[in-house]
């Protein structure tokens, strides 16, 4: 139970890869911070650093009120469940949960007490006296988690510990998991590069990208209101649409235009300065109607390219101009492919992101 | 072949890139297999005729030409040579060369092996090559000197001169073996084990000593064969406390020829029977050595 501070933390490798770089982050007490980013963002490389298995270049890690920067992982507090679940080949289920209660010295009487209630938690009961080789993946990875859960500690990290499971397994155990971990109260850190485990899980999401924090919220804030145009790409299944627009003055009003169609732009937009902005607009947000003859105002034209059924929707690829949109719509919709669709965004959820930089215009956001 | 067929078939003289590429490649499977059967009669034809004229009455061995299949089994020549003068005492020096050697080499070169398998550090692939190369390095060049150092420190013609020795030999095998068996331990466990209340130390003996103790038996096999085996600093090193090769060495030329493959016999089995055993973890040395 511990609120986890990062003070500007750096990671170098070989003198030249920044891995980490310069990352302030402040996790609340029984906070369940999700660390989402690509391969190579960094990462795990943050978690480790937390661990105490990384020494970082600068800054510091608090943990409840110690500077633990220069402490070994036995003396941080901290449970570690590992991406490849390192469970001891050579000890039952049982001795790798009890492995750390040992090592603390805990009276037999109490491990054997603590163990089973751990085991009990992740549904090992009945496996305490297999090893590793006569369990499946999914019960590796339980023994994995009951070992971290095991100590109490005072922050539980968690590295991609789902993504060696097949997909069924992941589903059932991401929920298992949230309820576990919301029933413990500890404090917890979780790498992923999956955004619906981070959407899922996370009280809080921190997207990372080549070493550094580009957002951190609450996963709707992050989906609803994506600081970057990546943030807002790795973000959501399909990933949120950018239109490159053009800003025009027609009749006073601002309007964002795209060829001969435009959607009216919010003020603000104006002083930005540049007339050339992205505008982001997710695919489940938009209306897609079907275009007969007449001329449309409120919308973009776009011509279907192709039609994909999902089950419970239909994921609609069309063309508006050069440029492609994804518009999700009811499976039964009427639209197939080369026809010609109005679509119409829901104007409370256009984003707007500088078209060099790609992050979000402030002001802008008018839901 | 009536009907027509497009399709290049393997019959009618056509052949594609892939089946010319599976020819010449069975040429080349066969050919390994003559020359691997080749180089095995090689070696182990002698080994058969040691072993059967060991086992056979003592008069046998001076018959030509030689018995391919033998008629007859005896342990007179094995019973003649064990209970000869010098042969247990040395015997039991040779055990005790071949366990000090084993310890030493151990105790120094596993953490060695440890340190290529886990660390990174600034030179590491020279001082493997380092390492192997002293192998390179003749014995006979090393053995005077290291006789006159060994008699100034009082070790001369002692188990320790030569199982010092023997270490000094067994090390390069020592760190690159254990080096492999170490870097298949994951280094994940270890880790685990350090955010489980571990220091290095308790990860290394509770986590990586249990796993990687199979291999490392093997790695002390191989240790106890090269120190059983090696006649040459045993001669140079020692008069009296001599090993068993040095013994039979030193007495081969006085002895009668069935004392001789007796003797040829109790040094190759055990050597024999222990490289078998290890092949496996051998196999995987000379795999890292040469990435």
């Amino acid at each position: 139970m511990a609120e986890i501070e990062l003070r500007g933390i750096t990671k170098i490798f070989d003198k030249k890869v920044r891995a980490v770089n310069d990352v302030s982050l402040t996790i609340a007490d029984e906070e369940f911070m999700v660390l989402l980013g690509p391969s190579g963002c960094g990462k795990t490389t943050l978690m480790r650093m937390i661990a105490g298995l990384e020494y970082p270049e600068a800054g510091r890690v608090v943990i409840g009120d110690r500077d633990v920067t220069d402490l070994p992982p036995r003396k941080r507090d901290i449970s570690m469940v590992f991406q490849s679940y390192a469970v001891f080949p050579h000890l039952t289920v049982f001795d790798n949960i009890a492995f750390g209660l040992k090592m603390q010295k805990v009276n037999k009487a109490e491990i054997r007490r603590r163990t089973e209630e751990a085991a009990g938690l992740v549904q090992l009961s009945p496996y305490l006296d297999r090893y590793s080789a006569q369990l499946s993946g999914g019960q590796r990875q339980r023994v994995a988690v009951a070992r971290a859960i095991v100590m109490e500690p005072s922050v539980l990290l968690m590295d991609e510990p789902l993504s060696n499971l097949d997909a069924l397994l992941r589903l059932n155990f991401r929920a298992e998991l949230k309820r576990l971990v919301a029933d413990l109260k500890t404090t917890t850190i979780y790498v992923t590069h999956d955004q619906i485990e981070a959407m899922s899980l996370g009280d809080r999401i921190a997207v990372m990208r080549e070493g550094q924090i580009v957002q951190c919220g609450t996963p709707m804030e992050v989906y609803e209101h994506p600081a970057t145009e990546f943030v807002g790409g790795f973000l959501g299944s399909p990933p949120m649409n950018f239109l490159r627009v053009r800003l025009e003055t027609v009749d006073g009003q601002p309007r964002a235009m795209l060829g001969d169609h435009g959607l009216p732009a919010p003020a603000t937009l104006v002083d930005h300065g540049s007339r050339d902005v992205l505008l982001g607009i997710r695919a489940e947000n938009i209306e897609a109607i079907p275009l007969e003859g007449g001329a449309a105002h409120d919308g973009l034209v776009s011509q279907t390219l192709v039609v994909e059924l999902l089950g419970s929707q239909m994921l609609v690829t069309g063309e508006i101009g050069d440029q492609q949109i994804k518009v999700l719509v009811r499976a039964d919709a009427p639209i197939r492919a080369g026809d010609a669709l109005l679509l119409r965004p829901e104007a409370d959820k256009l984003r707007w992101f500088d078209a060099e930089s790609g992050r979000s215009i402030a002001g802008s956001a008018t839901g | 072949m009536s009907t027509v067929s497009q399709q290049p078939d393997s019959d009618d003289g056509f052949r594609s890139p892939r089946q010319a590429r599976g020819r010449r490649h069975m040429l080349g499977r066969a050919g390994l297999y003559v020359l691997a059967t080749i180089l095995a009669l090689w070696v182990l034809f002698p080994i058969y005729l040691i072993t059967i004229t060991a086992f056979s009455p003592r008069d046998v061995v001076r018959e030509y030409p030689k018995r391919v299949i033998p008629d007859e089994f005896s342990i007179d020549s094995m019973d003649f040579f064990v209970n000869s003068t010098g042969v247990l005492p040395s015997l039991w020096n040779s055990v005790l060369v071949a366990v000090i050697t084993l310890i030493l080499s151990t105790v120094i070169g596993a953490p060695a092996g440890y340190a290529l398998a886990r660390f990174v550090f600034r030179g590491r692939d020279p001082y493997r090559l380092i390492i192997l190369s002293t192998r390179a390095f003749p014995i006979v060049i090393l053995s005077i000197p290291l006789a006159v150092t060994f008699l100034s420190w009082g070790i001369y013609d002692s188990i320790w001169a030569v199982a010092l020795m023997h270490t000094a030999l067994a090390m390069p095998f020592t760190v690159l073996i254990t080096s492999s068996i170490f870097v298949s331990v994951p280094h994940d466990l270890e880790e685990a084990a350090l955010t489980l209340g571990c220091t290095p130390l308790q990860a290394f003996l509770r986590v990586v000593m249990p796993l990687a103790l199979p291999g490392l038996a093997a790695a002390s096999i191989f240790t106890f064969v090269l120190s059983w085996n090696e006649v040459f600093a045993a001669v140079i090193l020692t008069l009296q406390e001599r090993t068993l090769p040095a013994q039979v060495l030193a007495t081969l030329t006085s002895s009668p020829p069935h004392f001789r493959f007796a003797a040829a016999w109790f040094m190759l089995a055990p050597s024999l029977i222990f490289i078998f055993l290890i092949r496996r973890y051998l196999l995987g040395l000379w795999g890292r050595v040469s990435r």
